[in-house]
Order: C-alpha cells, then sequence, then structure tokens
C-alpha cells in the first residue's frame, strides 16, 4: 500500500491513498457481514426445514401451551400454595445437587489449578496433563456423564451430582489457575523458607490471595449448577425437573402442577441469583460498591 | 487509643479470624454430611448395578461375535453383536467358523466348539464337555470332579464361560459368543465389497468413490447422520448464540443508563432481560418444542431467548461504561446522532461484546447437546437413543467422544476468532 515511498507524496496522493485503503477496508467489511448474513438466513432455513413443525405454521401456536398452564393455574389458584408446599422437596432436592456439587467440584479444582499453575506445581510436568484434563472434564456436557451414570446407578440425585461435579471441576480449575497466575508468590516463598509443606505453602500462602475471588466464581457457578440441575432431573436424575416432566406428562388438565413447579423453579433461580450477585459484588468490590449488577 | 487497646482490639480480630479458619471448613462438612443422608449416598453401593458396568466397559473395547444354532430345524447363523445389520451372508462365515451339519467353532487357545444335535466343548485342561439338548431339557456330561465356578449349569440350561467366549445352551438354541477387541465394522458392515480389506489394497483399487459411499452410508454407524446430528449441533449454538446478540443488541441501549434517559423504559427493558434469563432454557425448551415440535428449530429459538437476557444485561452494562469522550469528539464535528452511535460508541464496545458472544458461542455448544437430548435434535438425540437400547454402548462412546470433540473444536474455533477479530486486546475478558 505505500506505492510512493521513493519520492515525497503529495497530500492530494495520501488522500486518494487513504480514500482507497478505507474503500478497501469497508469493502472487506461489507463481504464480512453478507457471509454473516447469508449463513444465518440459511441457517435459520435449514434449522426450520429439519425441524419436525415449521416456524411459520408453530409461531401462532407459541402462545398456546402457556396460555394453556396459566389459564389452568388461574382456574384453580386455591390449590397452588399446596402445590408449592407439595413439591418444595424436590426444589429442594434440586438446589442440594447444584450445591454439593459445587461444593465439591470447587474443592478438587482448587488442587487442580494449584497443580496447573506455573510457579505454584510441585512438578513442572504436571501442568500440562492437568490442564488438558481440565479442558476434558469442562468439555463434557453433564447431561452425558448424567445419563451413563444413571444407568449404573438407577436414577436419583447422586448421578446428577456426580455430574456437575465433574463439569465444575474442569469449569472452575480453569478460571482458578487463571486467578493464581495473579497470586504473588512471595508468601509461597517466606513459607518456603520456614519448611512449610506444599499443601501448607498452598493453603495459607495462596489461598488467603485468592478466597475473594473463587468465592465470587464458585457463586457464579452455583447459579449455573442449579439451572443444570433442574435440567439433568428433567432426564431422570431426581429433584424438580423431575417432577416437572411427570406434571407435564399428565397432559392437558393438570397443568396447575405444571404451573406450580414453573413458579417455584423461576422463583428459586431469580432469588439465588440476586443473592449471590450482591454478594460477589461485596467480594469483588468491597461494602460500598453499590449494586451495578456486574457480570463477574 | 492505647496500646492496651490496640493489643486487644488486634486480639480480638485474630480470635475472630481463628473462629472463622475453624468455622468454615466444619458448616462445609456438615452441609455435605446432610446431603450424603439425603441422597442416601450410603445405599448406592446396594443400588450400583455391576452387570451394567461390565457391559459398558467391555462393550466399549470389544465386541463379539454370535453363532447362533437354532435346535429346532438345526439353521446356524453367523451374526456380529447378534444383530441383523450385522450378519454374515447366508453359508458364509468368518474363518474360524467352519460350517456344515456340524458346524465347528475354533475359539482362542486351541478351544473348540462343535455345534450340532450334540454340541461339545473341547476346552484345554478341563476336558470335553458335551451337551445334547432335548425334549426333557439339556443332558450335558461333563468331565469327572467338581463342574468349576465359571461353569453353570441347570436342567434346562447350561452356560460356560471361557477365555474370550462363552457358550449358551438351551432347548431352543445353542449360542456361542466369541470376544474380539475393537469397534465392530466401524468402516464397512458386510455387505460392502470393501470389507476385510486392508488400507493398501484399498488404495490401490482406486475405487475411491464407492469406498466413500460404502462408509458413508455404513448402516452400523451412520456416519452420514452422526456427521448430520454434529453439524445441527453446531448450527443451534451458532444461531442462537447470535440471534440473541443480534436482538440484545438494540435492546441493550433501552436499559443503559447514559443512553434511555427514561427511567420507566429502562426498568421494562431490565426486567424483560432479567424474566429472559429467570425462566432458563429448560422451560423455553419445553415451551417451545410444543409449538415447533423437536429440531433445530426449537433448539435455536431456545437459546436465543435465554441468551438474549443475558446478552441484554451484559451489553447493557458495557454500554454503560462507554468514554463519553469520544462521543463528543466525533459530535464536535457536526456528526449527526445516528453517525455517533455509529462512531463514536460502537468501536468501543464490540471488542467487548464480540468477547462475550464468542465465549457463550462454545458454551451453548454443550447446551445444544443438552437441548437436543430433551427435545430431540442432533447429536443429544443420538447419544439418548444409544443409551435406551442400552446396548450399543461402543456407539454411546463413539458418541461422547465426538462430542468432546465438537466442542473442544468450538472452543479453539471461537478463541482464534476472538484473537483474529479483536487484535491489540489480547484474550478478551474471559
Amino acid at each position: 500500500m505505500t506505492s510512493a515511498a521513493d519520492t515525497d507524496p503529495s497530500p492530494t496522493d495520501i488522500r486518494t491513498d487513504y480514500l482507497a485503503q478505507m474503500r478497501q477496508k469497508r469493502m472487506l467489511n461489507m463481504i464480512l457481514l453478507l457471509i454473516f448474513a447469508t449463513l444465518m438466513v440459511a441457517g435459520f432455513y435449514t434449522a426450520d426445514q429439519r425441524n419436525a413443525g415449521g416456524f411459520w405454521n408453530g409461531w401462532r401456536h407459541i402462545l398456546d401451551f402457556p396460555a394453556d398452564v396459566v389459564g389452568e393455574a388461574y382456574e384453580r389458584a386455591h390449590l397452588l400454595p399446596g402445590y408449592f408446599v407439595k413439591y418444595l422437596p424436590s426444589l429442594l432436592e434440586t438446589i442440594n445437587i447444584a450445591g454439593a456439587a459445587t461444593l465439591i467440584g470447587a474443592m478438587l479444582a482448587l488442587v487442580a489449578s494449584m497443580l496447573a499453575t506455573r510457579g505454584l506445581a510441585p512438578a513442572g510436568w504436571l501442568i500440562a496433563p492437568v490442564r488438558r484434563l481440565l479442558d476434558i472434564l469442562r468439555a463434557v456436557p453433564e447431561i452425558v456423564i448424567a445419563l451413563v451414570l444413571i444407568f449404573l446407578l438407577g436414577g436419583g440425585p447422586v448421578p446428577a451430582m456426580i455430574a456437575i461435579a465433574l463439569h465444575t471441576v474442569g469449569a472452575l480449575g480453569k478460571l482458578f489457575s487463571e486467578v493464581n497466575e495473579n497470586a504473588s508468590l512471595k508468601p509461597v516463598e517466606g513459607l518456603a523458607s520456614t519448611g512449610g509443606s506444599w499443601m501448607q505453602q498452598m493453603m495459607l500462602g495462596v489461598v488467603p490471595q485468592v478466597a475473594p475471588n473463587y468465592l465470587s466464581y464458585a457463586l457464579l457457578r452455583f447459579e449455573i449448577n442449579i439451572r443444570a440441575s433442574a435440567i439433568l432431573g428433567f432426564v431422570g436424575a431426581g429433584g424438580i425437573g423431575y417432577d416437572l416432566r411427570n406434571t407435564m406428562s399428565w397432559g392437558q388438565g393438570k397443568f396447575d402442577e405444571a404451573a406450580a413447579i414453573f413458579l417455584l423453579l423461576f422463583a428459586a433461580i431469580v432469588i439465588v441469583d440476586q443473592l449471590s450477585s450482591t454478594f460477589r459484588n461485596r467480594l469483588t468490590h468491597g461494602k460500598a460498591y453499590k449494586d451495578k449488577g456486574a457480570v463477574l | 487509643m492505647t496500646d492496651v487497646a490496640i493489643y486487644a482490639a488486634a486480639d480480638r480480630s485474630l480470635t475472630r479470624k481463628r473462629m472463622f479458619t475453624l468455622a468454615a471448613p466444619a458448616v462445609i462438612l456438615a452441609y455435605l454430611t446432610y446431603v450424603f443422608i439425603a441422597f442416601d449416598v450410603a445405599g448406592l453401593a446396594d443400588r450400583v448395578s455391576l452387570s451394567n458396568m461390565q457391559t459398558l466397559v467391555s462393550d466399549t473395547y470389544s465386541y463379539k461375535v454370535h453363532v447362533t444354532r437354532d435346535n429346532r430345524d438345526g439353521a446356524t447363523s453367523v451374526a456380529i453383536e447378534g444383530e441383523r445389520k450385522g450378519e454374515y451372508p447366508e453359508g458364509t462365515a468368518p474363518d474360524w467358523v467352519t460350517l456344515s451339519d456340524t458346524t465347528r467353532v475354533d475359539l482362542a487357545n486351541g478351544a473348540f466348539i462343535t455345534l450340532g444335535d450334540t454340541t461339545t466343548f473341547d476346552i484345554p485342561g478341563y476336558g470335553t464337555v458335551t451337551a445334547t439338548p432335548g425334549r426333557s431339557g439339556v443332558n450335558a456330561t461333563f468331565p469327572p470332579g467338581d463342574i468349576p465356578e465359571w461353569i453353570n449349569a441347570s436342567k434346562n440350561r447350561v452356560a460356560i464361560t471361557a477365555d474370550g467366549a462363552r457358550l449358551t445352551i438351551t432347548r431352543n438354541r445353542t449360542e456361542v459368543f466369541r470376544y474380539f477387541y475393537g469397534w465392530e465394522l466401524f468402516f464397512f458392515t458386510l455387505d460392502s465389497p470393501f470389507h476385510g480389506k486392508s488400507v493398501t489394497e484399498l488404495l490401490s483399487s482406486g475405487q475411491y468413490g464407492a469406498i466413500w459411499s460404502d462408509f458413508w452410508s455404513n448402516k452400523m454407524w451412520r456416519h452420514a447422520d452422526v456427521a448430520w446430528a454434529l453439524f445441527e449441533t453446531v448450527l443451534m449454538a451458532f444461531l442462537g448464540t447470535f440471534g440473541a446478540a443480534m436482538i440484545a443488541l438494540p435492546l441493550g441501549f433501552l436499559a443503559a443508563k447514559n443512553f434511555t434517559p427514561l427511567g420507566s423504559l429502562r426498568f421494562a427493558a431490565r426486567r424483560v432481560f432479567d424474566f429472559l434469563r429467570g425462566v432458563d432454557g429448560l422451560i423455553w425448551t419445553i415451551v417451545l418444542s410444543r409449538a415447533f415440535g423437536p429440531g433445530p428449530l426449537t433448539g435455536s429459538l431456545a437459546i436465543m431467548l435465554t441468551d438474549t437476557g443475558t446478552f441484554g444485561k451484559i451489553f447493557s452494562e458495557a454500554l454503560e461504561n462507554v468514554d463519553d469522550k469520544q462521543i463528543e469528539g466525533i459530535a464536535s464535528t457536526g456528526a449527526k446522532p445516528l453517525q455517533r452511535y455509529r462512531f463514536g460508541v460502537i468501536p468501543q464496545i464490540t471488542p467487548v461484546l464480540l468477547s462475550q458472544v464468542l465465549y457463550y458461542l462454545e458454551s451453548n455448544t454443550r447446551s445444544a447437546t443438552i437441548i437436543g437430548a430433551i427435545t430431540g435434535g442432533g447429536i443429544g438425540l443420538l447419544l439418548t437413543q444409544a443409551i435406551i437400547t442400552q446396548k450399543d454402548w461402543e456407539e454411546v462412546s463413539y458418541y461422547i467422544i465426538l462430542i468432546i470433540l465438537m466442542v473442544m473444536a468450538m472452543d479453539s474455533f471461537s478463541g482464534w476468532l476472538r484473537r483474529r477479530l479483536i487484535q491489540g486486546t489480547g484474550e478478551g475478558t474471559h
């Protein structure tokens, strides 16, 4: 693009050069945008073709099911409090699955992240394999592990808990090790000089530095895991998702119980999201920080 | 403050810290104990199905060939995994089976079985077992001595488990399973002329088109269907993520304090985001699949709805953090409002937005697998189908490997795209 390197370019040359460059850049952006638009349109067309019911027939019925559910819930609104009480234990189970999985996953991730961080790992050759292991754990969707475990262990909350915990190890392990990389190594060296074991160096030298960030990430994971736990219930792993599938299968005229479960799940997700985002803001910005709803 | 007071304050603070370091693990332990009791983890040992585990593990690395003799009409058939798709054509058999009136089956280590009206099993180091199935059951004779534990004999059924093989005799049927390592018929099924050929033979044959079409239409592994299912899953993630980003961008402006002075409008936009996120992908999937039926469109729209809420929140926060100076600079050149947005705002937020969207592309590939398993579509559907049959565990392993590779590929692709598109800002926020 520097065509006039041997002679001093005149202002008009610079101007035409600049405009040509701009035109080229715009052309490139236009082409990229066009490709993107074509991909989107073609993609939606393909998806529509492959779907059992097409979009153009379906969108008119999109409110049928919600209308049924809301209508039936409204008709038998006096029964809803009873249903809330009835399904509260299931909701608790869903939350417990997420809670236990997050705790177990976070504790394993803590150890794994230390092993995967340069400068903290007790042996250098450990770093690469641990990182690959975390990558794999992160890549496996929870449902895959859960379905296999349901086959082995039977239905119930334990397969879901293990499945979510394993995915959590992968997800948090990576985030934790990113946090570890920013931790100061001086306390670790200090502890090493007094003869502290690796475990002591990590627990006393690193963890206090990174604990707020860890906690913040773990809380975010907990929010995600509640949703995952509800979904896994739907494929047979207990909790409120399992009840939801059962009540849905009873069909029309019985949707009031499904409505109660929808409401419970919605309320649980919103409340946990709010609580955890308040806590996370405190952790990362101190108490004075006003809730701006920061994502991370 | 006196020294004493300072010391006292320090002591109190230390005591509190000490209490906390002891209390936190205790609380965690108490909670986990409660959960383990509530989930009946102790009773898990009774519920765990060891035979299922054995099937799963052995199926993953090996397969079996069934040699079956129908004892009523004397017909003998050979089929891989006992499936019709893996049946050897009438009158043909692998080289370790000699078909005749009394079929001879050679097993590894010098053992062999003859299948006829009377079945004999020569086991080196033990002796010959003879069994004649008839009206009154299975009359079996064993070598003298105690019957070992790998032989299970009753009046109507004799089962012998030997090294790498298994023989079952009942009144109606005599069946030999021989186990082999690997995944059966992965490349070509038995009806393909290319079955059993080596790579060099295939390469030198020159019939690449026929080879490819035989591989691609493999009835056992359905490579074409699997590839299409993977594509469908990626398509769901792609359409859902970018569709949501396109809807969330204008809505994000509505929810940002510095672009929408009208409080009520801002409040409404934010509640819409909260609602979309709070209802959650599971419920959106259920609602949408009622209207559109199973398939990739339902999955795409479910991802799109959930992520519109997430992106709306992220985008509006990014918009609230834009630097006003750039917008003022653009305005000072006489730019109209639309131009101010185009040149003052968009360049500032593009890196943040793009890196978030690309990050979600990878996570949505996983969501698309899960949604596919719930509504039916993509690789998630194939996986659940394979698990429900409870016998094609080698296919389950195959799909799991493919899913892991797909997610990892999407992860590296989105990372690569992020670096290409956001030069200079490095890795992005995640």
